[in-house]
């Protein structure tokens, strides 16, 4: 059978019904042979096309062909070389926007799972791995790094691979900032996190947890006490609510408290961890995006009987990863499309009783290209409700930049970065992933960090 | 790890801890708190700072046993330690010399009061100090306080020790000896902090209090700590935790307090349960 006849291998998943009752990771991961067999469909293109939808231009033909050829082990040195965290960006990278939307394959059929053969390669090398750290001339520099998110975890790996003395400053108590607090367990392990963070540690990394840049100290103090350089990494961690009556309500969490309760302070455990996390009968999740699907996903989990997704446009604009919209319908999550939501109601003790929301249907193109929204008039209905989980977006943390004086920043509040080094408006201060770019992606955040590792060494190499 | 150096019983169920914590000891002024975790499975706790030094690099706070994580924390003794120690949080007490100021400290909020006592005396201000509890044997602090303040006025609820009355009680006898007040700060339970917000509201008196919310991070990432101030949404971690009580909505305050309600009685029981079967 011809490589593009064999039909794109499903990922095996947990049976719906059970999962949407526990915490366990979805997608349970390619078997060799699955793997192998898939890897077999690339048609290993001269000018692979998958590589211009990756962020960071992964070797995405080599490693495919790696593991073809059964090299489990070198398909995933192979993968490192492009990308410091393959075994969370197979997992959580938007592939059907990103490499796989550009196979060749994808244009009469499907593309090569190239996300899925990433995870399995790169869990292959994270099982077998034996440190076998190459040792680099120490440059004699030091370099902090603010924020253990993708982007300052990126950052640190390829700096101390270049010989530079690395301390991370991370203001909550563990490492791994989004994949950490945000991104649930059930899609994203811990441990995955944990032993990529292990790995930097082992490189020599040193990361301080529970100091908060800004008020601890500052990039200025930073800068004054021995660090050549510092990097900004800090992510969009500021929680947008939608500014509608009722929003302080008992009830009523931002996804960024639904989430670090439940995924950072483990309250799925309560009581044997100690930080509690509320859902009732019904629960209203606002948005469409990761967020919103992850924390429907979790409220799902912790024992919510309807759980509704509230988004004002259509389901060809919801934001979210397809995999995880496929997984939410599965589950059962109920999609209220072309609805917004205006108010929220409480009883006289200050518990959420309802939303009430307006039916919107969609009008002309707007700005975006996207057909707008449009209100009908006197649509406003009522759904009981429990609890309300507001998932439309998070914006800048201005802690540190409000503390750094000298710091260009644009009008949304994203520090402004040089595209090529990524440095700031300050001399020998980097930044990136979402504090520049605003909320996107690991891929980009962890493509930042790289690129400003290259910009530092660049720099440091100038003084 | 951050190591209790020093252990003091105040009054029964209320804990003054001294604990290394240098780089927060370096920074922290009136006004700010921490967020502390026990253990592994702990909750973040916040908790306001109490004093600090500097040269030995401590921070000293004062708990009080309300709930599950505070009866674990007053339960610990010199040489534990705490697993984290974030800090210092929130912004500062605005510390400048005002002329005569009037501190006022309920229950356990003579703890946080303590520093910004300090702090306005030491900037020159008249500090009047207004010390509020139930009754004698649960009142905190005097002496440390007596010691930042130029008058103590102390006000207790059964009388048993100075007026007898509540906190608003010691306020007007102040008020009443025809002092010139140019601010006030007020820290305790909510509902003092609203009863004396009340009673200088008609009198036109710049008043502060200290919002205590259900806190996670405390770095302004989660909202949880939102309250209500002039009918804009503040998050008290980053924005505070001092507000002009003029401006804060404290019934609604009270309301999110009980978020958890259901569930710390939970946490609780299982403790007390914990305990009687001798093991923990
Ligand atoms: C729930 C959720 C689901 C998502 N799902 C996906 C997905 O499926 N696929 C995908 O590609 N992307 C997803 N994203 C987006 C992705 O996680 C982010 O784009 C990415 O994590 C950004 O990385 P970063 O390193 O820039 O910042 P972050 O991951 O936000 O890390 C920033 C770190 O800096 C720390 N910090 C902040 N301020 C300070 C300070 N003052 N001092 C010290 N430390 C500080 C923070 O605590 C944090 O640890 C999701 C995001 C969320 C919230
Ligand atoms: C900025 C700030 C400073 C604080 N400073 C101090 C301090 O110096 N000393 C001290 O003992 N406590 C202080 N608190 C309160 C302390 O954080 C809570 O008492 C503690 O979190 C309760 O945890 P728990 O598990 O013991 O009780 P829980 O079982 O969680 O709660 C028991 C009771 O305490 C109430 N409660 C819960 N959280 C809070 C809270 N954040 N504030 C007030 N009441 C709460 C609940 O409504 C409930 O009635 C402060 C809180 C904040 C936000
Ligand atoms: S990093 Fe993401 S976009 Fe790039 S090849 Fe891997 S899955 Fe695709
Ligand atoms: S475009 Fe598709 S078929 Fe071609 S090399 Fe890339 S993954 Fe293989
Ligand atoms: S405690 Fe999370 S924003 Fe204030």
């Amino acid at each position: 059978m011809a490589a593009n006849k064999i039909p794109r291998h499903e990922m095996p998943c947990q049976d719906s019904k059970a999962r949407a009752h526990n915490f366990e990771e979805v997608a349970l991961g390619y078997t060799k042979e699955m793997a192998v067999e898939e890897a077999q469909r690339c048609l290993q293109c001269k000018k692979p096309l998958c590589r211009t939808g990756c962020p960071v231009e992964v070797l995405i033909p080599d490693f495919i062909k790696q593991i073809a050829e059964e090299n489990f082990e070198e398909a995933s040195k192979v993968l490192k070389i492009k990308n410091s965290l393959p075994a969370i960006c197979g997992r959580v990278c938007p592939q059907e926007s990103q490499c796989e939307s550009k196979c060749i394959l994808g244009i009469k059929g499907e593309p090569v799972a190239i996300g899925r053969l990433e995870r399995f390669a790169a869990d292959y090398g994270m099982k077998s791995k034996k440190a076998e750290m190459e040792k680099t001339e120490p440059s004699g520099k030091r370099v902090a790094i603010i924020g253990a998110g993708p982007a300052g975890l990126a950052c640190a790996g390829d700096l101390a691979k270049a010989g530079h003395a690395v301390t991370i400053f991370e203001a909550l108590h563990v490492a791994g900032g989004v994949l950490m607090y945000g991104i649930p367990q059930f899609r994203l392990p811990k441990d995955i996190v944990q032993t990529e963070i292990d790995t930097l540690k082992q490189m020599g990394v040193e990361i301080l947890t529970n100091q908060v840049v800004g008020k601890v100290t500052s990039v200025d103090e930073l800068m004054a006490n021995g660090y050549d350089a510092v990097f900004i990494g800090t992510g969009a961690g500021l929680p947008y609510f939608m500014n509608i009556p009722g929003e302080n309500l008992n009830g009523v969490y931002s996804a960024n408290e639904f989430l670090t309760r439940t995924n950072l302070m483990k309250g799925y455990k309560f009581p044997d961890y100690a930080t509690p996390v509320k859902v009732g009968k019904n629960v209203a999740v606002l948005g469409a995006g990761n967020v919103a699907m992850d924390s429907a996903r979790t409220a799902l989990r912790l024992g919510a009987e309807n759980v509704y997704i509230i988004y004002r446009r259509s389901r060809d604009e919801m934001p979210a990863r397809k995999e995880e919209l496929e997984h939410a319908e599965e589950e059962g999550i109920q999609f209220r499309l072309l609805t917004n939501p205006v108010s929220i109601e409480g009883d006289e003790r200050g518990w959420v009783k309802s939303l009430t929301c307006l039916r919107y249907e969609l009008g002309e193109p707007d700005a975006s290209g996207r057909r707008a929204p449009v209100p009908i008039a006197g649509s406003e209905f009522e759904i009981e409700m429990d609890t309300v989980v507001v998932a439309i977006g998070q914006g800048p943390n201005p802690l540190v930049t409000t503390s750094t004086p000298g710091l260009e920043l644009n009008k949304r509040g994203n520090i402004v970065a040089d595209p090529e080094t990524l440095m700031t408006s300050k001399s020998g201060v980097f930044a990136g992933g979402d504090i520049v770019t605003g909320a996107a992606t690991v891929i980009l955040a962890m493509g930042a960090g790289k690129k400003a590792a290259a910009g530092i060494d660049a720099y440091l190499k100038t003084k | 790890m951050y190591r209790i150096v020093k252990k003091r019983l105040l009054a029964q169920g209320i804990a003054l801890l001294e604990v290394e914590a240098a780089a927060v000891a370096a920074k922290v002024e009136p006004g700010q708190f921490v967020i502390v975790r026990v253990d592994e499975v702990g909750e973040r706790i916040p908790l306001t700072v109490m004093d600090y030094n500097r040269e030995k690099g401590t921070i000293t706070i004062v708990v009080q046993d309300v709930g599950y994580s505070s009866a674990i924390i007053t339960t610990m003794n010199e040489g534990d330690a705490f697993q984290d120690f974030v800090g210092p949080l929130g912004v500062a007490s605005e510390i400048e010399n005002y002329g005569t100021v009037v501190c006022i400290g309920g229950g356990l909020g003579i703890a946080p009061i303590h520093p910004i006592a300090r702090g306005l005396k030491a900037a020159g201000n008249h500090v009047i100090s207004v010390l509020g509890s139930r009754s004698a044997d649960l009142l905190i602090l005097e002496e440390e306080m007596r010691a930042v303040s130029n008058e103590v006025v102390i006000a207790t609820n059964d009388g048993s020790a100075g007026v007898k009355g509540f906190v608003t009680d010691g306020l007007a006898k102040v008020l009443s000896e025809g002092h010139k007040i140019a601010a006030i700060w007020a820290i305790g339970p909510m509902v003092m902090m609203k009863a004396v917000v009340e009673y200088t509201r008609p009198l036109g008196i710049k008043t502060i209090v200290s919002m205590n919310p259900i806190m996670v991070d405390g770095t302004g990432m989660c909202g949880a700590c939102r309250i209500s101030v002039g009918n804009e949404t503040k998050f008290a971690c980053v924005d505070g935790p001092e507000f002009d009580g003029h401006l804060v909505d404290f019934d609604l305050a009270m309301k999110r307090l009980a978020f958890y309600k259901d569930e710390e009685n939970r946490a609780k029981a299982r403790l007390e349960c914990h305990h009687e079967g001798g093991h923990h």
